[in-house]
């Protein structure tokens, strides 16, 4: 369903995805855990459209993303790293706005809404704004929304970033549910490792830019002669602190704060 | 099609549920039309130039477009910065789509304030013409409100946040503003000033509206009408143009 092949984006000297190769099957759950700045958002953006790699090849559902944008962005549904609601706007706004902007027909899509809003409990608050919502409601909102228009992959990019445990376990729980009932394949990002373990049937593990090791989750832990995931994470990755400052996108960031000031 | 709809829509609400930004923005222009209507008014019929409040209304009429419409524009840098930009750029739905559907929707507030301050500026006893030419009036605020929503998506979509918005007020809206000649006959001006006017596309703007609802026009109503398009069109283009170069 998605397969990568020497995939590449270098920001002049700076590599920050170098060389990655992987395969994700249609009905897979795959985690792609690594430490800050390791490449993950800059991969992600890569797969769904949003940045053009420097060299390597890119395929979802057989389609070039480069080259037929559009084929591509109906196929999956996304989830970024920080909130794109609009606050203004109620839950069930928020949602309709991007059946409309996907295309789901009327009718499917109001029934969808209502079921995607029942079984991530937002259907009692369909009708309040965003901006009077939890972050945890927040992000269950987005999911569902990802879901909406029924992709056959679905991106979520560190979704449990923040939330606490009691929200990150329902999360994962309507997670798997609507990947086993509609086999929704699911490419996660996150650096929670018993997360990673709970849910994904493969991970790849992306330490500056490359990927140190890829398989089921037991077979990491035998690779590296580790009992817990973490152990294996740490054994494969260092146990140096990473500087958040360390990823391109915070680099760029911080230049264009600093050029906009001026 | 729907695309472009469902953006308008989404502007209209937002514009609709924020009932503090309608009253905040209407206050500053019928601060102008107040204090500088009633207040200049006598001195103006002194010097032989007929009633202030007429002359003025438009001009208060033009900068109230502007404002909001060049606010709508910029928008932009809250819906970036919020994260919802990224919901639109990443649909299955082309960059010029998203553009229109963000600017008619910015540009139909603008219209929208831009009528109701006229009722206010009736209320002050601001007097029409000549009624039937009224659609023409509308036709010259929507044009407006068109350019400098384009013009506020354009810059917008070069700012990363809101450090530049006041930049841009302070160096852009306002100067386009005070240099329009909408708030003084700019046949007296001296001709610097008279220059600076001629490449602002409110001047036209506010020029095609004194047409319209009082019948005097400083430029004529058809350059008026022709200009205005011009910059309508190159806004539009440009500003699409950098909404369509937009990295996230």
């Amino acid at each position: 369903m998605i397969r990568a092949h020497d995939l590449t984006k270098s920001y002049g000297a700076f590599t920050a995805v170098d060389a990655i190769s992987f395969e994700v099957a249609e009905g897979e759950i795959f985690a792609f855990l690594g430490p800050n700045g390791a490449g993950k958002t800059t991969t992600v953006k890569m797969l769904t459209t949003l940045l053009k790699p420097s060299s390597g090849l890119v395929e979802i559902d057989g389609l070039d993303p480069a080259a037929q944008q559009n084929e591509v962005r109906k196929r999956f549904g996304i989830v970024f790293q920080d909130s794109s609601t609009d606050d203004e706007l109620t839950a069930y706004e928020n949602m309709d706005f991007h059946g409309v902007l996907y295309k789901v027909p009327k009718k499917i899509r109001s029934t969808r809404i209502e079921s995607l809003l029942k079984l991530f409990e937002l259907w009692e608050r369909r009708d309040d704004p965003v901006k009077r919502f939890s972050g945890g409601m927040r992000r269950r909102l987005e999911i569902a929304r990802g879901f909406l228009h029924t992709p056959k992959i679905l991106f979520l990019d560190e979704p449990t970033l923040g939330l606490d445990p009691q929200t990150r376990n329902q999360l994962w729980k309507h997670v798997q549910k609507l990947n086993q009932e509609e086999r929704v394949t699911v490419f996660l990002t996150t650096h929670y490792m018993e997360e990673a373990e709970r849910v994904a049937h493969r991970i790849a593990i992306i330490d500056h830019g490359r990927i140190v090791a890829q398989g089921q989750p037991a077979e990491l832990k035998t690779l590296t002669g580790t009992d817990s995931l973490e152990k294996a994470f740490l054994a494969l990755t260092g146990a140096s602190i990473r500087d958040e400052e360390s990823g391109p996108s915070v680099h760029m960031r911080n230049m264009a704060k600093m050029f906009g000031r001026r | 099609m729907n695309a472009i709809y469902i953006l308008w829509l989404r502007q209209m609400k937002r514009y609709i549920r924020s009932r503090t930004r309608i009253v905040a923005s209407l206050a500053q222009p019928l601060l102008f039309l107040f204090a500088l209507g009633f207040g200049f008014g006598p001195v103006f019929e002194k010097a032989g130039h007929g009633n202030y409040i007429q002359f003025i209304a438009p001009g208060v009429i033009g900068m109230t477009v502007l404002f909001n419409s060049m606010f709508s524009g910029i928008e932009l840098i809250w819906d970036r910065q919020f994260g919802f930009l990224k919901e639109t750029l990443v649909a299955p739905v082309s960059r010029i789509s998203i553009m229109i559907g963000r600017t008619l929707g910015g540009a139909t507030t603008a219209l929208v304030q831009g009528l109701i301050v006229m009722s206010v500026c009736f209320i002050a006893g601001f007097r029409v013409q000549n009624i039937s030419l009224l659609p023409m009036a509308i036709l010259f605020m929507a044009l407006m409100a068109t350019t400098f929503t384009a013009l506020g998506t354009g810059i917008a979509s070069l700012l990363h946040d809101f450090q530049g918005f006041q930049l841009v007020m302070n160096l852009l809206v306002m100067p386009a503003f005070f240099l329009s000649g909408g708030l003084f006959p700019l046949a007296d001006a001296p001709k610097a000033l008279q220059m600076i006017a001629s490449v602002d596309p409110l001047s036209y703007g506010v020029d095609g509206l004194r047409a319209a609802l009082i019948g005097v026009a400083h430029f004529g109503v058809t350059t008026d009408l022709v200009v205005l398009s011009a910059f309508t069109t190159v806004f539009l283009s440009i500003g699409g143009y950098l909404f369509s170069k937009i990295q996230l």
